[in-house]
């Protein structure tokens, strides 16, 4: 693996192998010095297009503990928004002398563009509606480590779907590590095409949330996405509390064992009360722990020695 | 001072001669060379009536760091073409008769084929008000498309005034068929399984379909002619089949990239292959070719797009929508449907020539190959293979999607008015 651009980068060992080396790391994170010089040397820019405090600190944070010079440059203001293209504008930091280049960009195949553009390492850190495969592998990680292998284990994925490339890295990582997988939304927000892909795949589709939480050992709701509702994909903010939120209600159904994720941010009250965020089988504030656990990982695995696979274990 | 085209196929009629002077076929058949003449072994080539392009971008005025009149009359010519019509969207707009007659007069300038303007539908292709139809009409340009394209009259009470009112001079409306309601502003492919998976916003076909349907019902209340821009549907070809069973008066056309791409180029994210309308599915492409054998589409349209590289270099949905085709279009309707026995050469003929010639409304070209007609015609050389090379362009531009292809069928010579424009492939 040259790039993390996409979950299909990996087969079921090249996640294993990032999921083992994030569990390392994540002692590292307990530790009271928490640095380690695998990454001295090494210079890391973090090219976010789009606002994201959550991961482009996560990812700061982690290429800092293994040591990596770290620069953050901001899409806004940038060169592309003065009229530059993407091509010259990622040439242009490359040339800087990077190592590795995390990006974030609100289009879809920002980052396998960048890739076939530049020299240095990419990790796609969420492009546009496409993916966000180190948010997947956290996901996996944090599941993982409450519920044990997901071979043969139930998630049900809700909410909006079309828009969310959480959806899109999650159903991925989670078929590879033999996940049965559920996606649930209103007719409006699945995905077009999803089933023929749901057919290729192997995951299930359902529009009835009440009737699939039952069998689950992982539920993780989806962001809605505010600016989403005036496109009459769904009614009312009301209505889709109803019939897909997270609910007091919907909690107490769930199986005593089953987790809650959500990759935040949350709307407390739309697509999950309160109560279930908080609940005891929620897993969200570990989901953010483990983030930086995973992209230490993740830097390390592509970035560490010369670069592409030489880490312990397989990659794909 | 003559020339002589010497054992052509005349349009797969037969191998004959053709004696052309003062820019009019003037002997067929059995010719003998006269002392004066300028004689074309046209041994092994066919002998069609010189291309016409019903759909060009030409981009002059306002970015001619893309293509300049001069740079995509060249690459028409080298194409096969004689006649091309430039669209309306450019910077300004041609949405009045001096705009108009500007770019027709550049286009006699650089020589190489006859430039005709397409005029705007609407002022500024802003789709509420009617531009200047009848002066563009009535301009030394004579301009007898109208064409939004690049955006659809979506207003469907703008489009039933412009098919009225374009009757007044043999007039018609060329519709980019595409509901914007239907996509978001976003859109930048063809809505399906693959748009959601990539998550890109997508162009349901329906967007196209329906428009097509509504447009066809107002041709039919009006009693005017439109014309279906790039259809890519295979709904766009029901609607089609259907509308001319009623007798309705709908042409279309289809460009050579949606006969033979489908979407599934763009799991790359490769903006070379970013076009409006989208690549659609396979299905979609072998109805569009069957609809073009049986006559339900009229004509091959290039929808030649040139872009600066640094218009297609950035994301996916950023990137500028379009490719180039004027270089490539005989090449590729050779390959895709004389190659595979759906149209012969009179067949290719008939949709690259003639019938766009006859909805364009242009009189000199489209013309039979016979005595007393306009001596406009291209040479293609039906055996030649030809790799294309993007480099090797006279675009100004390089957003070529045929690039490292290998074709069967290439153009060998275009006459235009008699004079070559074009021999062994190369500008004359």
């Amino acid at each position: 693996m040259r790039h993390l651009l996409s979950m299909r980068d990996l087969d079921r060992d090249g996640v294993l192998s990032i999921l083992d080396t994030a569990a390392s790391m994540h002692d590292v994170q307990r530790r009271e010095v928490k640095k380690l010089p695998t990454l001295r040397g090494r210079t890391v820019v973090n090219l976010f297009f789009e606002d994201s405090t959550r991961t482009r600190s996560s990812f700061e944070i982690a290429g800092k503990w293994l040591s990596a010079d770290v620069i953050n440059i901001s899409g806004k203001g940038s060169s592309t928004s003065k009229g530059e293209s993407l091509r010259d504008t990622v040439l242009t930091v490359a040339a800087m002398g990077v190592d590795g280049l995390v990006i974030r960009h609100g289009a879809s195949g920002a980052a396998a563009q960048v890739s076939q553009w530049v020299d240095a390492v990419v990790v796609n850190a969420g492009d546009g509606t496409h993916e966000h495969p180190t948010q997947a592998l956290l996901d996996a990680y944090t599941m993982r480590q409450r519920l044990g292998d997901l071979e043969g284990r139930h998630v049900a994925i809700v909410g909006d779907l079309t828009h969310s490339r959480v959806l899109r890295s999650n159903l991925i990582c989670l078929r590879t590590l033999g996940a049965r997988v559920t996606v649930v939304a209103p007719p409006t927000l699945m995905p077009s095409g999803i089933a023929t892909w749901a057919a290729t795949d192997g995951f299930e589709t359902a529009y009835d949330l009440d009737e699939v939480l039952p069998h689950v050992d992982a539920v993780m709701m989806l962001r809605v996405q505010r600016e989403r509702m005036s496109g009459g994909y769904f009614p009312t903010a009301r209505e889709y509390t109803v019939g897909y939120g997270l609910t007091r209600e919907r909690l107490a159904r769930l199986p005593e064992h089953a987790v809650i994720c959500h990759p935040g941010p949350m709307n407390r009250g739309l697509e999950i009360a309160a109560d279930a965020a908080d609940a005891a089988q929620s897993l969200i504030l570990d989901q953010v722990s483990a983030g930086v656990a995973v992209r230490m990982s993740v830097l390390y695995h592509l970035l560490a020695s010369s670069g592409a696979g030489t880490a312990e274990g397989s990659v794909a | 001072m003559s020339l002589l085209i010497k054992g052509a196929d005349l349009a797969g009629a037969g191998a004959g001669d053709l004696l052309v002077r003062d820019g009019v076929i003037v002997e067929a058949g059995a010719v003998s060379v006269p002392a004066d003449a300028e004689v074309i072994d046209a041994d092994g080539l066919v002998a069609l009536p010189g291309l016409v392009d019903l759909h060009t971008h030409l981009r002059e005025p306002g970015r001619e760091d893309a293509e300049t009149i001069a740079s995509g009359s060249a690459a028409a010519a080298v194409g096969g073409y004689t006649a091309v019509l430039a669209m309306a969207n450019t910077s300004p707009v041609t949405d009045t008769a001096e705009a108009a007659e500007r770019v027709a007069e550049l286009g006699q300038r650089a020589g190489l084929v006859d430039v005709q303007p397409v005029g705007a539908v609407t002022k500024g292709l802003a789709g509420e008000e009617l531009a200047e139809l009848g002066l563009m009409a009535r301009s030394r340009a004579r301009v007898r498309v109208f064409s939004d394209d690049g955006r659809c009259v979506a207003d469907a009470r703008v489009m039933r005034r412009a098919l009225e009112y374009v009757k007044a001079f043999g007039g018609v409306v060329s519709q980019h068929s595409q509901d914007p309601r239907l996509a978001g502003p976003d859109a930048c492919c063809h809505e399906g399984e693959l748009s959601g998976r990539l998550g890109l916003p997508g162009w349901p076909a329906v967007a196209e379909e329906s428009i097509v349907a509504r447009d066809v019902m107002l041709a039919r209340h009006t009693g005017s002619r439109v014309h279906v821009a790039h259809a890519s549907t295979a709904g766009t070809v029901e609607v089609l089949r259907w509308a001319k069973a009623q007798g309705i008066a709908v042409t279309a056309e289809v460009t050579p990239h949606h006969l033979v791409l489908t979407t599934d180029l763009l799991a790359g994210y490769d903006p070379t292959f970013k076009v409006n309308p989208p690549l659609r599915p396979a299905e979609d492409v072998e109805a569009l070719r069957e609809a073009l054998a049986d006559g339900t589409i009229d004509a091959v349209a290039t929808d030649h797009a040139p872009h600066a590289r640094h218009d297609k270099e950035h994301a996916f949905v950023d990137a500028a929508f379009g490719m180039l085709g004027l270089e490539t279009a005989l090449s590729v309707v050779s390959d895709v449907m004389v190659r595979s026995g759906r149209l012969d050469w009179a067949g290719v003929a008939r949709v690259m020539s003639v019938s766009p010639a006859r909805i364009a409304g242009l009189t000199g070209h489209g013309r039979p190959l016979a005595v007393g007609e306009p001596a406009n015609l291209t040479l293609v050389d039906p055996d030649a293979t030809v790799t294309i090379d993007r480099q090797a362009s006279h675009s100004l531009s390089r957003n070529n999607p045929w690039h490292g292809r290998t074709l069967t069928g290439a153009v060998h010579g275009t006459v235009l008015r008699g004079r070559p424009t074009v021999l062994k492939g190369a500008l004359a």
